[in-house]
């Protein structure tokens, strides 16, 4: 019975197993980048980006129709025109960054969706919007696995950089010129990383997986590798929590893999071991030293 | 060779001097305290050293010194206290002279920044996040950085600001440990006592050099109302200085 509802799924059917893989593959490169975005207080940026990204999915669309190969190529292109674009505006006329990425993605949206519901019907809308991450082929599956793979790669390279560039910026300017291609290098991965979950989520819940993860496991420790890894693991385990959901309730598989990862989160900020509420109100009697 | 040569320096802001003309050289080994009113322009002085601020005119000569050679404390730094790292990991950041981006931090390399840690009095801070630690102690910590970067040239902004007595005692300790060694030492300071006591040359600043020195020719109480009296405020239709310093017809 147990086995049936848990496991049943992932033998009987193979694109259930090809979600699952995905899934996993998503969790392990998003996640650190999640945690990342989250400590250099760019959460919001990241979900900016995943705006952006859309017009050209859709133009790939427009050209080629539901082709995931396409699509990515223009989401690619796309994300890292309007990075870039958003950052030489704000450097150039001194407006924040956010406020000229906010109206980047405003009108990356109005666009994406508009090129989309020229061509295509209100289903192939959802598709772009919320991802399907049941209807993945196996070119697409490689393809996410090979953006996670460069993803970890890369990580491991600019690793240090990056940690010392969040914690200690001018300290980094003052020994070495490898803050600035470190923080590139990671805007790359952030839009990798989206093109990536937008395959399986879409464009509006592609950085849930990556955010969402990663504001669990800030409520569960203090230590940055620990970090990493509970993002990673919560990651796995509301992807494979919400195909299980998806599958046995006929609930979308994208939105239900964020609302699993969601109620992760609630519990988290209610009984996390560092921060959490029920710790907060009930912190124990105070110790002798 | 001088360790540091000012020639006809400007430093500033949008075109304002904070630094206005200041020429000379600190030898190799020299303890230098630089002081003088808030807005005087030490912390400008001291970036335009490190090389974060580029000179308005003049230059900057460091003697042959690679950006990698100065070790440099900033009064407030840019600090993100919350990100979780341990001060063990934060102060090894100092040895990136040696590890760079991918070198491995070996046994060596840990006993170094257990042996820092302990010698600005953290042991047994090793695995605390750097958020929990009090100002003191992050002072202490950023100490124990300087310490491993193992640099020729320390500069230090107002290292003792909101410090208490026995905190300040241990890491003017180490200065003098850093000065004994032979490296030079520049130090913002406020505490005119303790530059008078252990500081052996002064640079009297106030938007311009005052004076500069031997600390007990400079520190007179002439010197310093100069400096006290300066003005502050940039004034927004200043002319286009000349090159002898005075204003011009723009």
């Amino acid at each position: 019975m147990v086995y049936d509802a848990l496991i049943g799924p992932f033998t009987e059917f193979e694109f259930m197993r090809r979600a699952l893989a995905a899934v996993i593959a998503l969790s392990l490169a998003g996640a650190p980048i999640g945690v990342f975005l989250m400590l250099r207080r760019m959460s919001l940026v990241g979900d900016a980006m995943a705006h952006a990204i859309l017009p050209g999915a859709a133009v790939g669309f427009l050209l080629s129709g539901l082709n995931l190969f396409a699509m990515t190529a223009g989401g690619l292109i796309a994300g890292f025109a309007v990075a870039i674009l958003a950052g030489v505006v704000a450097r150039s006329t001194g407006l924040k960054e956010d406020a000229s990425l906010a109206t980047f993605y405003l009108a990356s949206l109005a666009l994406g969706v508009t090129i989309v519901s020229i061509k295509g019907t209100n289903i192939d809308l959802l598709h772009v919007l919320f991802g399907n991450i049941l209807a993945m082929d196996d070119q697409t599956l490689l393809v996410v696995a090979f953006n996670a793979t460069v993803t970890l790669l890369v990580l491991a390279v600019i690793y240090r950089p990056l940690v010392i560039e969040s914690v200690d910026p001018l300290f980094l300017r003052t020994v070495s010129r490898a803050g600035g291609p470190a923080h590139l290098a990671f805007l790359a991965l952030v839009v990798i990383n989206l093109v990536n979950g937008f395959q399986a989520l879409g464009t509006l819940l592609a950085v849930g997986l990556m955010i969402l993860p990663a504001g669990i496991a800030r409520f569960w420790s203090r230590d940055l590798t620990a970090m990493i890894c509970i993002a990673v693991i919560a990651a796995a385990v509301a992807g494979y929590a919400g195909l299980v959901l998806s599958f046995q309730t006929r609930v979308p598989s994208g939105p239900a893999i964020i609302l699993v990862a969601t109620v992760l989160y609630i519990i988290s900020v209610l009984f996390g071991r560092v921060g959490g509420i029920v710790r907060q109100l009930f912190p124990g009697r105070h110790l002798e030293a | 060779m001088a360790a540091l040569h000012f020639h006809n320096v400007t430093l500033g802001y949008d075109r304002h001097p904070a630094v206005h003309h200041l020429s000379g050289e600190v030898a190799p080994g020299a303890l230098v305290a630089v002081i003088g009113p808030n807005g005087a322009g030490k912390s400008t002085l001291l970036r335009g050293i490190v090389g974060i601020l580029k000179p308005l005119d003049g230059s900057i000569h460091l003697g042959g010194l690679d950006a990698r050679d100065i070790a440099y404390l900033p009064q407030s730094a840019e600090i993100d206290r919350s990100f979780p790292i341990s001060v063990f990991d934060f102060v090894g950041t100092g040895l990136w002279r040696g590890t760079g981006l991918f070198g491995g931090i070996g046994k060596a390399a840990r006993e170094k920044i257990l042996r820092a840690i302990a010698s600005v009095g953290l042991n047994g801070f090793e695995n605390r996040p750097i958020g929990t630690l009090s100002g003191g102690q992050m002072q202490r910590v950023l100490f124990a950085r300087v310490l491993l970067q193992d640099a020729s040239l320390i500069v230090l902004d107002e290292p003792f600001n909101a410090i208490d007595g026995k905190t300040t005692a241990d890491l003017l300790a180490l200065v003098k440990l850093w000065h004994g060694e032979g490296r030079t030492v520049l130090a913002a300071l406020h505490d005119m006592e303790m530059v008078r006591n252990h500081f052996s040359e002064t640079l009297v600043l106030a938007r311009g050099p005052v004076a500069w020195g031997p600390t007990a020719e400079v520190l007179t109480p002439e010197n310093l109302m100069v400096a006290m009296r300066m003005c502050e405020a940039f004034d927004d239709s200043a002319a286009a200085c000349g090159e002898d310093g005075r204003s011009q017809a723009a």
